[in-house]
């Protein structure tokens, strides 16, 4: 929202930088600015359009578990608060039917078919990389079954799920649950439209379903609607039947009560990531007593091999979750996850400190998944001329630890290497030190050697020690010679 | 005003609206002791915030029912109040309906507010006459479930803005000036970015260091990690960095000893070793005054010699004479992560690492085990360093804290848990991983400044995670080990990035301040009861003479006040109040809600 409303700041969304020449303090940069066909300065982020448009997509910000429509905002609170149009489901572009409902209900006038990616030239002095990273994709662990058994998801997955405005209102539902409802709302639609169909029948002849099965049974009625009535009443009755049945089954079903948060999914691992993704600790431990605190009834473990709490006040926030919130760490790297005959995950591993291999039944097994350089690093590290380190992230200068090994472009966040929020938001301000250290360096250049002189005038005044005093003594006659 | 209804369904809703307001004219007959509405001329937009709102909301039924209320002359929903054409609509409203007060119902004023507030200033209304009330967040957004609670609610709120405008009072921001100086405190790592950095970008320096000698920490260590950099050669490039920036003034052997003023014109004393005062009137300050080693007197038969700390080995490995020994153990968290010291230090274990390895790579015949309870080695370069230290030979051994390793003469025992088995290792060097603490008299530093500490003395930044270096108090910042232990390369990052906090302050020309701030009025009469409970210390005593006798009053500060109001719900006489929230208006809202009561 700072950012949004920041009149020095202008927010390209939606765009990919394309290519970039010059050197610190004099950069041209290319940015494709994709098409929304929305019409940003217009679209005052209403939504109407997004409420009419018939078509529905899986919702990639609620991980799946939600829907959205073909035009749509990333979420809520996104900046800048404008719509944009999913080309790959929009009818008028996938199937080129006329739709146009969105573009009619605009009150705006925003929406803009036509409108087509734009490339926007950009001079700066210094670049920023603040480009984040990728989640692991826990599929590459078939040990730990994920994409196979239903109730194994991501940490990432599993925050939806925690968020009161999430896909299932901030109740844990097992995912295996979730899909029961899916199948009872699909069951619910085929009876309404099939008892409407009986219905009309009965209506026309003026008989109850009941007695006309008889008859038609017994051969009195025959032929033409009749036929057709009957066969509909036929599907009818079992998928009545199937319907009270997953009802039932519906209404049985309960939280996750019993949770296993599993550690270095994808890190710490040689297969995939050897590096440690430094935030997975902290927020199995925050997800864990967040859960608790939902269902004070549930039985939370967290299976890892170190607990890396390591920031300010989070070795006792984990002291704080085994102490208070009652979550039971167990020192240990799950060697796999099984399912038993109600998709309840079962998770194998050593207790280290017994000694022993166990098991234990779960009901929702919660993948802390590694931190992974992003795909458009390396697409980004050529353009620039910015080389990643050996993990994959933009490689960095020990001191400043900000600089990459091009001079004026900096990175900063999960873009260098994995870390959490506390250390990301300060390493934003130290990239923006640094830029801005760069930006001067390139004025005072285009100012000119008159104010190197200036400097060397006014330069400091040492207080106390002698021994700065001659050092700046001798700089100074060195800057004579 | 006057509006068709669009429907029957909204007429409907409108007639019940319309009895809610007739209730609440009926009540105001009954409360004698509410304010006189005063000659407010007020005007009451609705937004739809397009479905967000109107969604759940008859927006236009909202703003009839505004319209019936007192003071109200003009009132309008729209789709956007936010948008172009809302703000438009706002402001010929005022010019023709001569409005003097403006409600918008709509979204957080947290987002929205200082939009509306410039569109009532554009057009000559002060902004200070505009109130809010948040139908969306509060109303549509959290009672999606409850139609006719959320309608009720919406009503409430909009007759209780409508209320407390009608008492507001014009005010104008507070400005005042400031000076393009910082003085960073103490000439560590993260002082020495800030400092550099700060000048860099033109900001005059003052950098005060206790010590005779800058460098703090890092004078001691050998090598830094995870690229293994001499200590001296980067602590080197920081001191030329600052000593050739134009306008960084060294203070070396000094001490701060006094702060007053308030940010952008905050005046120090610094005092140095030989007597010397300097006074001086800076607009920022960044605490960089850093952390020291634990020294663990009588832990594990410390002794300095065969039983060493970290720091102690960094020193002899610094020093680059052999280390005589073969066989060394080191022993993680002693003094940390556990009674009395319970947070874990961060960097210990990324410490132990790296000496591990520098040793092994000297005399690769060394043996070297370290003892552990979990291997703090978080990010991508320091796991690298404890897979290469495995790779090297390095042994790693857990252990329980319920049963600590014993140093012995030759020998450290400890229980290893994975084979549930006693083991005795051999031992010449004993090494033990102690946490960073906060120096003594980091109290008294805060004190000065009246900066909070946590329970460990480490400096408490504004919010942990999204204000990582600023403090709660404006124009201070904060960076490196003060805050908490943080490597070399984090302190120095953090150095760079409070001085980029500091500057975004110190690169403007003027402060700006909200008026919405406290105020004393006549009836104060100095108990001082205030005094304590000010949580920015924004309120002081003053002594004045009438007619020969002593009276007292406190005096606020309008810059450091934040408006938080604890003052003026302690004050048992109206002595002290705050602008925008005064007891009449408040009052106000408080009998506007009461009155839909049955």
């Amino acid at each position: 929202m700072d950012v949004g409303r920041h009149p020095k700041i202008r927010l390209l969304a939606y765009s990919e930088v394309e290519g970039v020449e010059g050197e610190m303090g004099n950069f041209r940069i290319r940015v494709r600015k994709k098409a929304r066909y929305v019409d940003e300065n217009k679209c005052t982020g209403c939504g109407s359009c997004a409420e009419k448009c018939p078509t529905v997509v899986c919702d990639a910000y609620n991980v799946g578990l939600a829907k959205r429509k073909a035009i749509y905002k990333y979420f809520a609170q996104g900046i800048p608060s404008v719509y944009t149009i999913d080309a790959a489901h929009c009818r008028n572009f996938e199937t080129g039917k006329k739709c146009g409902l969105c573009s009619r209900i605009c009150q705006a006038g925003a929406i803009d078919y036509q409108q087509e990616d734009r490339i926007v030239e950009l001079d700066v002095g210094a670049i920023i990389l603040a480009t984040g990273y990728e989640l692991f994709d826990a599929r590459k662990v078939p040990e730990y079954g994920y994409g196979r058994l239903p109730n194994v998801v991501t940490s990432l997955e599993f925050e939806r799920f925690l968020s009161a405005s999430g896909p299932t209102g901030g109740h844990v539902y097992k995912p295996s649950d979730l899909a029961v409802s899916e199948v009872l709302a699909t069951l619910e639609k085929q009876m309404r439209t099939s008892s409407r169909e009986i219905e009309r029948f009965e209506k026309t002849f003026e008989m109850s379903s009941e007695r006309f099965i008889e008859k038609f049974n017994s051969g009195e009625l025959t032929g033409g609607h009749y036929d057709e009535w009957a066969g509909q009443y036929r599907s009818f009755l079992p998928l009545k039947e199937k319907f009270k049945r997953t009802k039932e089954r519906a209404e049985s079903l309960k939280t996750a009560h019993r949770l296993a948060f599993i550690q270095c999914v994808g890190s710490r691992d040689s297969r995939f990531n050897g590096h440690c993704s430094a935030f997975c600790c902290m927020h199995s431990i925050k997800e864990a007593v967040i859960a608790r605190e939902h269902d004070p009834e549930s039985e939370v473990h967290i299976f890892g091999m170190d607990i890396r709490a390591v920031g300010k006040n989070f070795e006792e926030y984990r002291n704080r979750a085994e102490g208070e919130a009652g979550i039971k760490f167990i020192r240990s790297r799950v060697a796999e996850v099984t399912e038993n005959d109600s998709h309840n995950p079962v998770i194998w591993y050593e207790d280290t400190k017994a000694r022993q291999v166990r098991s234990m039944e779960v009901d929702m097994a919660i993948l802390a998944v590694a931190c992974e350089p992003g795909p458009s690093a390396r697409r980004l590290s050529e353009l620039l001329g910015v080389p990643l380190n050996e993990f994959g992230f933009y490689a960095t200068l020990t001191v400043p630890p900000l600089d990459t090994f091009r001079p004026g472009v900096f990175a900063c966040g999960c873009a260098h290497g994995p870390m959490d929020i506390p250390e990301s938001v300060a390493q934003a301000s130290s990239a923006a030190a640094r830029a801005a250290s760069a930006l001067m360096g390139a004025r005072s250049k285009e100012q000119g050697a008159g104010s190197g002189e200036q400097d060397a005038e006014s330069r400091k005044q040492v207080a106390g020690s002698e021994d700065h005093g001659a050092k700046a003594k001798k700089r100074e006659a060195g800057k004579g010679e | 005003m006057e509006q068709k209804p669009r429907s029957e369904k909204q007429a409907k809703g409108s007639e019940e609206l319309k009895a809610g307001s007739e209730k609440q004219e009926a009540g105001n007959e009954l409360s004698s002791c509410s304010p006189p509405p005063g000659k407010a001329r007020t005007g009451v937009f609705v937004c739809h915030c397009g479905s967000n709102i109107a969604g759940l909301l008859d927006c236009e039924a909202l703003a009839e029912y505004a319209a019936a209320l007192p003071n109200v002359v003009y009132a309008k929903d729209n789709l956007y109040t936010c948008s172009a054409s809302g703000i438009a609509q706002i402001q010929a409203a005022i010019r023709e309906h001569g409005l003097t007060r403006v409600v918008v119902a709509s979204c957080s004023p947290r987002t929205h507010m200082p939009l509306f507030k410039s569109a009532c200033a554009e057009a000559g209304l002060n902004q200070y006459l505009f109130e809010m009330a948040n139908i969306r967040d509060q109303c549509s957004w959290v009672h999606v479930q409850e139609r006719d609670a959320a309608r009720q609610k919406a009503m409430d709120l909009i007759r209780m803005a409508v209320a407390k405008a009608a008492l507001l009072e014009p005010l104008e921001d507070i400005e005042s000036s400031l000076v393009r100086k910082a003085m960073v405190l103490g000439a560590g790592v993260a002082g020495l970015s800030a400092a550099s950095a700060l000048a860099d970008m033109g900001v005059e320096v003052l950098l005060v260091e206790r010590e005779t000698e800058l460098g703090g920490l890092v004078r001691r260590l050998n090598r830094i990690g995870p690229s293994n950099e001499p200590a001296a050669e980067v602590l080197a490039m920081l001191l030329r960095e600052v000593e050739s920036a134009s306008h960084v003034r060294l203070f070396p052997g000094t001490d701060l000893v006094g702060v007053s003023g308030v940010v952008g014109n905050y005046e120090i004393s610094l005092k140095s070793k030989g007597g010397e005062e300097t006074e001086e009137t800076v607009g920022a300050i960044i605490v960089a005054t850093g952390a020291v080693p634990f020294i663990p007197e009588g832990l594990f038969g410390f002794d300095g010699r065969k039983v060493i700390t970290q720091i102690d080995l960094e020193e002899r490995l610094r020093n680059g004479s052999p280390l005589e020994v073969k066989n060394i153990v080191m022993i993680q968290c002693v003094g940390a992560r556990g009674p009395g010291r319970s947070y874990c230090s961060r960097i210990c274990c990324l410490t132990a690492v790296k000496n591990a390895l520098l040793i092994k790579s000297r005399d690769p015949n060394a043996r070297v085990h370290i003892l552990y309870r979990d291997i703090q080695m978080y990010g991508a370069e320091n796991e690298k360093l404890l897979r290469d230290s495995r790779g090297a030979g390095v042994k790693f051994d857990i252990f329980d804290p319920a049963f600590p390793p014993v140093v012995k003469e030759g020998s450290v025992e400890f229980y290893q848990p994975l084979t549930g088995m006693t083991i005795e290792t051999e031992c010449d060097l004993a090494v033990l991983s102690t946490p960073l603490v906060a120096p003594e008299g980091s109290a008294a530093t805060a004190n000065l400044m009246r900066l909070p500490v946590d329970g460990n003395n480490f400096f408490m930044e504004a919010h942990a995670k999204l204000r990582p270096l600023d403090f709660a108090t404006d124009g201070i910042f904060l960076a490196g080990t003060a805050r908490f232990p943080a490597t070399v390369r984090e302190a120095v990052a953090q150095g760079l990035g409070a001085a980029s906090r500091a500057n975004t302050m110190l690169s403007k020309d003027r402060l700006v301040f909200s008026a919405l701030v406290s105020y004393v009025t006549d009836r104060c009469d100095g108990c001082g009861l205030c005094l304590d409970v000010c949580p920015y210390h924004a309120i002081t005593m003053e002594e004045f003479e009438r007619d020969g006798r002593v009276f007292k009053k406190v005096r606020t500060d309008p810059i450091l006040c934040k408006g938080c109001g604890v003052c003026e719900a302690t004050c048992p006489k109206r002595g002290v109040l705050v602008h925008g929230f005064t007891p009449s208006q408040i009052r106000a809202q408080v009998d506007a809600l009461l009155e839909a009561l049955p």
